[in-house]
């Protein structure tokens, strides 16, 4: 399946800011992550499509995976 | 050195210092204020009239060596609300305060118009006198004047040509070590200490120190305390991208208010992104990581350089490029911080005057996504005081009613901040009950809602967010309290190592035994004493609602609209 994958802060550090990437069907948020050499200890949201979603979530074809680091502010 | 109330007349050009009242001996920031203008200000009075009074406490760590510890709150009756206020900010002033063994500065009277006056704070107390060379100067030009006239380091507490003006948006700023200016941003507190006609105050603690009961409990518990907060990851990334960290996340999950609240989801939001902010920072040789006050270990403040690498603005922070960014549609991030220095050196708000000139370009004053025609706006009508200026100046509210525009996002007529409540629910809780009017550090549900941090709640539906504001809320009211800065949450929320060790702090600096359940207490006092200072002053619940358009219009990509009752409202108070 092709999903747009969007990476935020230091996570963009040598890698990129947005790619359409390839993944097996029954990829979860968790493989991808770990394709993208990211630890998951670091990651600290992951939206799909807008919404909030969790490391075991199954994207589908088309999505828009959106991984952060842990971050604040205010 | 022991603590005492450094009071001053303005009436009468009188100084006295007094002795701590036993039943405020345990407060600082902002429950000291709030404890304060709630005994001593009638809640009915004018907010710029003789009878409001402006009390500045630092915290009850500020002036030691605790890390985060110099924030300084500064409190009374907002004219821009009418509610009790307090508005805390970083700077060298709360540290010196203490030093000089002020644990409130309280200013109360009103001079009469016809002149301007300087306080000079020491160890002996206030000194009041005249001042005529910085009358109508900007609050950078005032700061570098005082450098160059004392000739020891002091603290400075400014107001600029806004808050002269008496404009309900005005601020007070606050030196920072570096010469550049923090805020007590909300809610026209800047007015008040115009209609004191005081300009500036200075503080100048000549070698005073605070004393600790136990200096070798406070050194330990500083240490673990100061590692909890380098440790948390989200104090590693405030410190490289700053504050403007959020504008990425807050559009990706859709509540990034935009165009005056029409939309979630900003087109623009790369080019005002922290991300690019931080590239920019260092392409341009400013500074990635700044302090606001000395023993910060966060630094989520910066030094960000104009195109020819010249200082332009520093605490260029994520409110502020939203509001000027995403609510009114501008991309330039130069735009940007060419208004937040112009909203620096004014001493005005630069989240309450940035929402006003969204509702302004709503209202056709000029076009969205106008970064020039802002500064322009901040220059030559806001600066001078015209009639559209003090219509801008006096916040989002009064440019709505002045233009008849019906979408106006505010709070008791205080501008709603960076988190659309439609898509960030518990935000508004949060806006809607506070007694400071919309406010998102009062409460910040956004960390749960959208960070995971201190759990996850989904922010797209109301089930939970009652309790989670009611919670923060609380916790939030007593850190305040502390003189803390905010940011040590993040940590406190998910580092079980992190408040202990403050209260560990406390207990040490003052030979006390404080709780977890005390300081719990203490924040659900404060709220309580901040309402009924409000009910007092004519609010009752149907104040406690947000704007009638988050009912009914839906906000894109989401399309939700805010669905909380009256009654589910109301349940915030429940404690």
């Amino acid at each position: 399946m092709k999903l747009t994958v969007k990476l935020f802060a230091y996570f963009r550090d040598n890698r990129f800011v947005a790619e359409v990437k390839q993944y097996p069907e029954q990829a979860t948020v968790a493989d991808i992550i770990g394709d993208l050499g990211i630890d998951e200890k670091e990651v600290g949201v992951t939206m799909l499509n807008s919404r909030h979603c969790r490391l075991d979530a199954h994207p589908q074809e088309g999505d828009i995976l959106a991984i952060f680091p842990v971050i604040g502010g205010g | 050195m022991s603590d005492k109330i450094f009071r001053v007349n303005m009436t009468e050009l009188t100084v006295s210092v007094e002795e701590v009242p036993q039943n405020w001996a345990g407060l600082g920031g902002r429950g000291l204020t709030s404890t304060i203008v709630a005994a001593e200000v009638p809640p009915t009075c004018h907010p710029l009239g003789p009878n409001n009074k402006l009390v500045f406490a630092p915290g009850l760590l500020s002036g030691t060596v605790a890390a985060n510890s110099g924030r300084l709150s500064a409190g009374a009756k907002s004219p821009l609300t009418g509610t009790i206020k307090e508005a805390n900010a970083g700077g060298t002033s709360a540290q010196l305060l203490a030093r000089c063994g002020c644990k409130a500065l309280i200013i109360e009277g009103q001079a009469k118009a016809d002149s301007w006056y300087s306080l000079a704070v020491t160890p002996a107390g206030v000194a009041i006198s005249e001042e005529k060379e910085l009358i109508g100067k900007g609050n950078y030009e005032v700061v570098q004047t005082l450098s160059k006239r004392f000739e020891s380091k002091r603290g400075v507490i400014t107001i600029g040509p806004a808050g002269e003006m008496k404009m309900e948006a005005a601020n007070i700023s606050v030196m920072d070590p570096d010469g550049n200016l923090r805020s007590n941003g909300r809610g026209g507190l800047g007015a008040v200490m115009g209609s004191k006609r005081v300009k500036f105050i200075s503080v100048d603690p000549q070698g005073g120190k605070v004393t600790i009961a136990d200096p070798e409990a406070f050194k330990q518990a500083n240490r673990a305390f100061a590692k909890a907060l380098v440790d948390n990851p989200v104090s590693q990334t405030l410190g490289t991208y700053g504050t403007n960290v959020l504008v990425n996340v807050i559009n990706e999950a859709g509540g990034l208010p935009t165009r005056n609240f029409t939309s979630g989801q900003f087109e623009g939001h790369d080019k005002i992104s922290g991300e690019t902010m931080h590239d920019l920072i260092e392409e341009r040789g400013g500074v990635v990581k700044h302090n606001c006050h000395a023993g910060c270990v966060i630094q989520c403040s910066q030094i960000y350089n104009d195109a020819n690498k010249q200082y332009k603005t520093s605490g260029f922070e994520y409110e502020s490029i939203w509001a000027l960014g995403a609510d009114c549609c501008v991309e330039d991030l130069d735009d940007i911080a060419e208004a937040d220095r112009l909203m620096d050196d004014l001493g005005i708000d630069s989240i309450e005057t940035s929402v006003a000139m969204g509702v302004a370009m709503e209202a056709g004053v000029l076009p969205f996504g106008d970064g020039p025609g802002v500064c322009r706006i901040l220059r030559e009508e806001v600066a001078k005081g015209t009639a559209l200026g003090r219509i801008i100046g006096n916040g989002a509210g009064s440019v709505g009613r002045a233009f008849g525009v019906t979408r106006v996002p505010v709070v008791k007529n205080q501008a709603i901040p960076a988190y659309d409540p439609r898509t960030v629910k518990g935000m508004a809780i949060t806006y809607a009950t506070t007694p400071m009017g919309a406010d998102h550090t009062a409460g910040y549900a956004v960390a749960t809602n959208i960070l995971n941090v201190g759990g996850s709640v989904d922010p797209l539906s109301k089930d939970g967010q009652v309790e989670l504001s009611r919670n923060l809320q609380i916790a939030t009211a007593a850190i305040d309290s502390t003189g803390m800065c905010l940011f040590i949450a993040f940590a406190a929320l998910d580092d079980p190592n992190c408040l202990p060790r403050l209260i560990d702090l406390i207990n040490a600096r003052f030979g006390i035994n404080l709780t977890g359940d005390d300081v719990t207490n203490l924040g659900k006092t404060i709220l309580k004493t901040e309402r009924a200072f409000n009910q007092a002053a004519g609010f009752n619940n149907a104040d406690d609602r947000l704007p009638e358009f988050f009912y009914n219009e839906p906000l894109p990509p989401h399309n939700l609209v805010v669905d909380f009752t009256g009654e589910e409202i109301d349940s915030f108070w429940n404690f």
